[in-house]
């Protein structure tokens, strides 16, 4: 490899939530299996911008470089993906690193996701496993049920879904296909499924499932290749039976 | 429904006015102007048939006013709370997502113009025959207007099918929601030849 090959990359800067949006453009000396991630780090390790000039280093989140916490999200190149599992060599320069536009900015490349996880803890996206005494272990899971369950599991609220979303938005309340598929989740297990009906109530209020508009940008661009409009398909059908079985102040709560 | 918020029923009710009675309306329409083909006489007395019907007042209001209406109105809101990702990734849905949008709004502006050029006429005087739309297209801008309507209506009757299917839980797997893409273009194609063939015979 030539030592002074250089990666172009052109970064969609802002100071805080407030300011407004600049690019900026750098280049970061090439070495082999680079991914966007330590080309930041170049950026970090040494703030100069493609015209010479000192800048701040850029800001972006992440955690554990191997696709599996969701940190690092961005748009690069037009798409939304995980910055760690970006390699150079596989994209065209200059790279367009933004950042996601769905979620507020803080700084630069970093987002905050909070809107993801609110609707998370609005549809109870966890099992309820504490109490004052020991609950003793919980029904066994049937092995199809578990396979189904499993592939839910690979969500790391990542945010890409909500990103592409042409319904979550400033305009909308809609919580997006990650709150949704995590309900299917968390119904199919045996413990959780207890509580199926406060999140089934949950999928049903402003925000909720009834504002997919059925785009399904979400299923294409999951980086963890999640079935999310089938999840989404199995809650509609979920909370058309609920709201059936929910009629004329029936008490209607849990099978 | 103690404890689920009245959007969710809301939005139900959006899909299911959709197709009953709306979409049922749409091709019982169509299928009933089809009779210009046959000629003016035949169309006359099928229009007259229908618009003599017991209550048709009533039949109107409950079964197509209101519903147009609440259908129409929610369906602006809900065009126009989304955020069209332009290409972004260019898929086959993502496309039907803004083609159903816009085929709704079209409609919207469609039936309110086409109901102020007929009904509304009938109701001031006008005589309901042959003569009332023939006169209307045979201005070569209405014919356009008629059939760039008809065919916006018709896509979202039939594409809201797909998605109607999908609301109320009916197509849950990539494979069932295909082959009801199908389904969905043969209702396209079908009733659009319906309606086209209707109105060109009254040129």
């Amino acid at each position: 490899m030539a030592d002074n090959k250089v990666i172009k990359i052109n970064i969609k800067r802002q100071e805080n939530p407030e300011s407004s949006p600049y690019w900026e453009e750098f280049e970061v000396g090439y070495r082999e299996n680079m991914n966007v991630i330590s080309a930041l780090m170049e950026i970090q390790r040494n703030p100069v911008n493609s015209k010479g000039d000192k800048t701040t280093p850029v800001t972006w989140d992440m955690n554990c470089l191997e696709e599996v916490c969701g940190a690092c999200s961005m748009v690069i190149n037009g798409t939304a993906r995980q910055s760690c599992t970006a390699l150079i060599d596989q994209f065209e320069q200059p790279i367009k690193l933004e950042p996601m536009s769905t979620f507020p900015i803080v700084k630069d490349l970093q987002v905050d996701r909070s809107f993801m996880f609110d609707n998370l803890k609005r549809v109870q996206a966890w099992v309820p496993i504490d109490g004052t005494h020991d609950l003793g272990p919980g029904p066994r899971m049937p092995e199809k049920k578990r396979q189904t369950a499993y592939e839910l599991s690979k969500c790391m609220s990542c945010g890409v879904c909500l990103e592409v979303c042409p319904n979550v938005n400033d305009k909308s309340s809609f919580m997006g296909a990650a709150a949704i598929s995590q309900v299917r989740l968390f119904n199919l297990h045996p413990t959780g499924s207890m509580n199926k009906d406060e999140r089934l109530d949950a999928l049903m209020g402003v925000g909720g499932i009834a504002e997919c508009g059925m785009a399904q940008n979400c299923v294409e661009a999951c980086p963890q290749g999640i079935p999310l409009t089938t999840s989404i398909a199995a809650m509609q059908r979920e909370t058309t039976f609920h709201m059936f079985k929910s009629f004329f102040g029936s008490d209607h709560q849990v099978d | 429904m103690s404890k689920q918020d009245s959007s969710f029923l809301i939005r139900r009710i959006h899909s299911l006015l959709g197709v009953i009675p709306l979409g049922v309306f749409l091709v019982q329409h169509l299928v009933v102007n089809h009779f210009a083909t046959r000629g003016e006489e035949e169309f006359n007395t099928a229009a007259g048939f229908m618009a003599n019907l017991p209550f048709v007042i009533f039949l109107e209001i409950f079964v197509i006013y209101l519903p147009i209406l609440f259908h129409g109105i929610y369906g602006i809101y809900i065009a126009f709370t989304a955020n069209y990702k332009y290409g972004y990734p260019s898929t086959f849905r993502n496309i039907s997502f803004l083609l159903q949008r816009v085929s709704g709004v079209l409609a919207f502006i469609f039936i309110a113009i086409h109901v102020y050029q007929t009904r509304v006429q009938v109701f001031l005087g006008h005589d309901l025959d042959f003569d009332l739309v023939a006169d209307i297209v045979a201005n070569p801008l209405w014919l356009v207007f008629y059939i760039v309507g008809i065919l916006a209506t018709v896509y979202h009757f039939a594409n809201g099918l797909w998605s109607f299917m999908i609301t109320w839980g009916i197509t849950q797997s990539d494979r069932a929601q295909k082959y009801m893409g199908y389904a969905s273009l043969l209702v396209f194609i079908v009733v659009s030849v319906i309606g086209i063939q209707a109105i060109l015979a009254f040129i």
